[in-house]
């Protein structure tokens, strides 16, 4: 399938930990993840496997800035230097998001009142782009993923679980990022859908977008993975309870 | 590929800033630099120090301690270098006020702070623009007229008087008034406060749009997080005066490290 | 004249007065501040003109005083018996003539020459009061040149009437530096402060407030370049003089309704007829 000959690393981690402190529930601390490396190059697609629970979009989420790093490296390559991710400004963040890394998360987050098309167009908009042929290339993605022409103007807000879905899924491939996170977006999917998706990650990969997915449907994960990462225990999910006095808030 | 271009120039630098007006009442010891283009969040919880934070960095209260140092130069090519540098509360009150009047823009809670509630919807939108110069009243009324479009009011009503308008309507007309010169740098404080959910839906649309047309920066001062999650790109929590935690908005929200910020996040469903 | 000081005030407050007076040429159209004393008249009749009168008067000046034009109104004639008795001064109604003018809400239609004063009576001074009930406040805006809302009145005024409605007291900007208002005269004057040879003094005693506009200041009328400032025109010429660019007044002539149109100018108007006659 795919040639690791003359692909280079696109994001490579290495020495990741990951531990959420609880204070409103006595300092409680869940450790999700001790030292998790990986390399991921450009076209191709990296799963993650592994238990419910054991981290894997804990993972995404501090790719994508949304969970603090507390340890470790996370490294973007490019042409002409490294960008290091777990010291990078929280102000460069949105310009990384951009331009560099996509997400599809597992639901949509609605914007109230925001037409179905404005939601998938706005990526391309936030570059600066044309917004006629934006709107263009939404409409086509949506057709492409079968989303009724009459809903396109609609807020997504009362659509389905499988219809909002489909939106977030033409939000996060219509910027074509190079590195794209994908975290179960064929859970709520029928199979045409599904195939739908498939051919995207391939177009993806054609383009040289690395990526890196979770898929629990195991048609769909061979069909899409390059290699399998499995998280196990020892990478994580131990949690730990610490006894200590918590400070009341008032 | 090549390496993305994340640098922003610094707007506005703010280097320890306190204004008490009683222990733990104001704000203690703020520091931050807001980036070109960057809307930052403040959030915290009632008393927790906001508005008077917002105050001092709009110029219209003077801190007891710090600075606020305004970089003019930020993205932009030709300017007096004398001017390049603005400390907010070394320079005189009028280059102050000017500052507010022409380059900057302020949203108030209540819109009858920012809107001259007498006079019509077109000369409330017009008057920043007559302030600078501008001294032609079709070219004033055209441009009335589609800001009051771009806001979705009825340009038709641009002869009526705000008090004629609804809370929302109001507070979109604050919003075309102060944006109508596209200021480079906006302050908000409670811009969708008090109005029903759908206006305030209307009016975040509205908002989120305007920041990416007119790549406006802003500091917005809210105590809802629903709001901060679809404006903010940025933000700072404060309690008690001062700034607990700041991050990236969906970090602080959905992996908050602070204590208080836990708190605040889980006392709230799903922002 | 016996128990008065020359011109009714002590030298004391007459040297204050010239002091703020200098003050007021030096920067015109810059409101100052006097110590304006109780003067034996009531406000309204023009007790900040009179203090001003009083204090640059000398014994050989000749006074003229008018109230809206006329030499012959109860006010225009007190005041010019005040003066008469106060510092023995010649009086005339002849704008030619006079020295100093005295007037309430007009300019003489007859141009002023260099070396004439005239002497404005005040009741509102600060033509940011409308917007801006607060002193420093209009203070801090004159400083800072915050003059916006100044045009939203004009604009104001268009959008409802279709045209600048403001017919009198109508703004200007004095030497392209502070906004001024007039006092009440009609707009039909406002050119006449433009440039004019005269040395022209503004004085609100209620408010102790005075300015001034020098001779040959450039005075121009607030405006749109869509809609210009424009002054008042008649279809009437003057019933009696045949007058067709003075400003008229319109009065009633019988209780049938019977109107007609004449000078406001006493002066201008007979010194018309009388030329035509
Ligand atoms: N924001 C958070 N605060 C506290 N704990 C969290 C948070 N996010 C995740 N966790 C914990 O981290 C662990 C890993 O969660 P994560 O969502 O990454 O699992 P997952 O592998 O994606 O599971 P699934 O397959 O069920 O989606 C869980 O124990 C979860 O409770
Ligand atoms: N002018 C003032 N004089 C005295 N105390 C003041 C003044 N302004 C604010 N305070 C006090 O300072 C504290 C912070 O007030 P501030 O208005 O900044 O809070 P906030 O965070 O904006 O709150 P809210 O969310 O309720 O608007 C409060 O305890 C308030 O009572
Ligand atoms: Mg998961
Ligand atoms: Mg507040
Ligand atoms: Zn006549």
């Amino acid at each position: 399938m795919h040639s690791m000959t003359n692909a280079r690393p696109r994001l490579t981690v290495s020495g990741l930990h990951k531990q959420f402190l609880l204070h409103g529930q006595g300092g409680l601390e869940i450790d999700v993840m001790r030292d998790l490396s990986l390399t991921l190059h450009a076209g191709e697609c990296l799963v993650l496997a592994g238990r419910s629970g054991i981290g894997k979009s804990t993972l995404l989420k501090m790719l994508h800035g949304d969970y603090c790093i507390d340890q470790g490296r996370i490294r973007l390559h490019f042409d002409d230097g490294t960008l290091d991710l777990e010291t990078l400004p929280a102000y460069a963040w949105h310009g990384l998001r951009r331009d560099v890394i996509g997400y599809v998360s597992q639901f949509l987050r609605v914007v109230p009142r925001v037409a179905a098309v404005d939601v998938v167009m706005e990526p391309l908009l936030a570059r600066g782009a044309d917004e006629a042929e934006s709107r263009q290339r939404a409409e086509t993605l949506l057709a492409r993923l079968n989303l009724p022409e009459r809903m396109w103007q609609l807020p997504p807000g009362t659509f389905s679980g499988g219809e909002q879905q489909r939106v977030n899924i033409a939000r996060g491939f219509i910027g074509e990022h190079p590195l794209l996170l994908l975290d179960e977006p064929t859970a709520s999917l029928d199979a045409t859908n599904r195939d739908v998706v498939i051919a995207l990650i391939g177009e993806a990969k054609a383009r040289g977008a690395a990526m890196l997915g979770i898929f629990h449907d195991e048609d769909v994960r061979d069909r899409v993975a390059d290699r399998l990462l499995p998280l196990d225990d020892s990478l994580g999910a131990r949690t730990a309870f610490t006894p200590n006095v918590q400070e009341t808030l008032s | 590929m090549k390496k993305p271009a994340l640098e922003r120039p610094v707007l506005l630098d703010v280097q320890d800033i306190t204004r008490l007006y009683g222990p733990a009442k104001g704000c203690e010891a703020i520091d931050f630099q807001l980036h070109a283009g960057e809307v930052l969040g403040i959030v915290g919880e009632s008393g927790s120090g906001k508005s008077t934070l917002l105050r001092v960095l709009a110029g219209l209260e003077a801190p007891d301690a710090g600075r606020v140092v305004y970089r003019r130069h930020a993205g932009e090519d030709v300017l007096d270098r004398d001017e390049a540098e603005l400390d907010l509360y070394a320079i005189g009150e009028a280059r102050r006020r000017a500052l507010l009047r022409l380059e900057w823009g302020l949203v108030h809670q209540n819109p009858r702070d920012g809107l001259r509630m007498g006079v019509s919807a077109g000369a409330n939108i017009g008057e920043r623009l007559m302030a600078q110069g501008q001294r032609h009243y079709g070219q004033l009324r055209a441009t009335g007229q589609e800001w009051m479009r771009q806001v979705e009011l009825d340009p038709g009503r641009i002869d009526d008087a705000p008090r004629t308008f609804s809370g929302g309507m109001q507070q979109r007309l604050q919003i075309a008034r102060t944006l109508v010169t596209r200021p480079r740098l906006v302050f908000m404080d409670e811009p969708t406060g008090g109005l029903d959910v759908s206006v305030q839906a209307r009016l975040l649309d509205m908002l989120r749009t305007l920041v990416r047309q007119l790549g406006l920066s802003v500091v917005l001062v809210t105590h809802d997080l629903a709001v901060a999650r679809l404006l903010a790109h940025r933000l700072m929590v404060m309690r008690r005066g001062q700034v607990v935690e700041t991050g990236l908005t969906d970090q602080i929200l959905d992996d908050p490290q602070h204590e208080y910020t836990q708190l605040l996040v889980s006392s709230v469903l799903t922002p | 004249m016996d128990g008065y000081n020359f011109a009714y005030l002590d030298e004391q407050t007459k040297r204050m007065i010239r002091r703020a007076l200098l003050k007021a040429v030096a920067i015109p159209g810059y409101q100052v501040p006097f110590g304006g004393r109780e003067m034996p008249m009531p406000y309204g009749w023009g007790t900040g003109g009179v203090q001003l009168t009083a204090s640059i008067l000398g014994a050989d000046d000749i006074l003229k005083v008018i109230d809206q034009g006329a030499d012959d109104t109860t006010n225009a004639v007190s005041i010019r018996h005040f003066f008469q008795r106060v510092a023995g001064v010649e009086t005339t109604t002849a704008t030619t003539a006079a020295d100093v003018i005295q007037t309430r809400h007009r300019i003489p239609e007859t141009p002023l020459r260099s070396g004439q004063i005239l002497v404005f009576q005040v009741p509102i001074p600060e033509p940011l009061r409308f917007i801006e009930p607060s002193e420093q406040e209009t203070r801090l805006m004159h400083a800072l040149e915050e003059y916006g809302v100044m045009h939203v009145k004009l604009y104001e005024d268009i959008a409802r009437y279709g045209h600048i409605a403001t017919t009198y007291a109508y703004p200007v900007k004095v030497d392209g530096r502070y906004v001024m208002d007039p006092s009440p005269i009609p707009k039909f004057d406002n050119p006449k402060l433009d440039g004019n040879p005269a040395l022209m003094l503004f004085g609100a005693g209620r408010e102790k407030r005075l300015y001034a506009i020098p001779p040959y200041t450039r005075v121009e009328s607030l405006d749109f370049e869509d809609h210009p400032f424009e002054i008042q025109s008649w279809e009437h010429t003057c019933a009696l003089c045949g007058s067709d660019h003075s400003y008229l007044d319109e009065v009633i002539t019988d209780d049938k309704g019977g109107r007609m149109f004449v000078c406001s100018d006493t002066d201008y108007c007979q010194t018309r007829r009388g030329e035509v006659a």
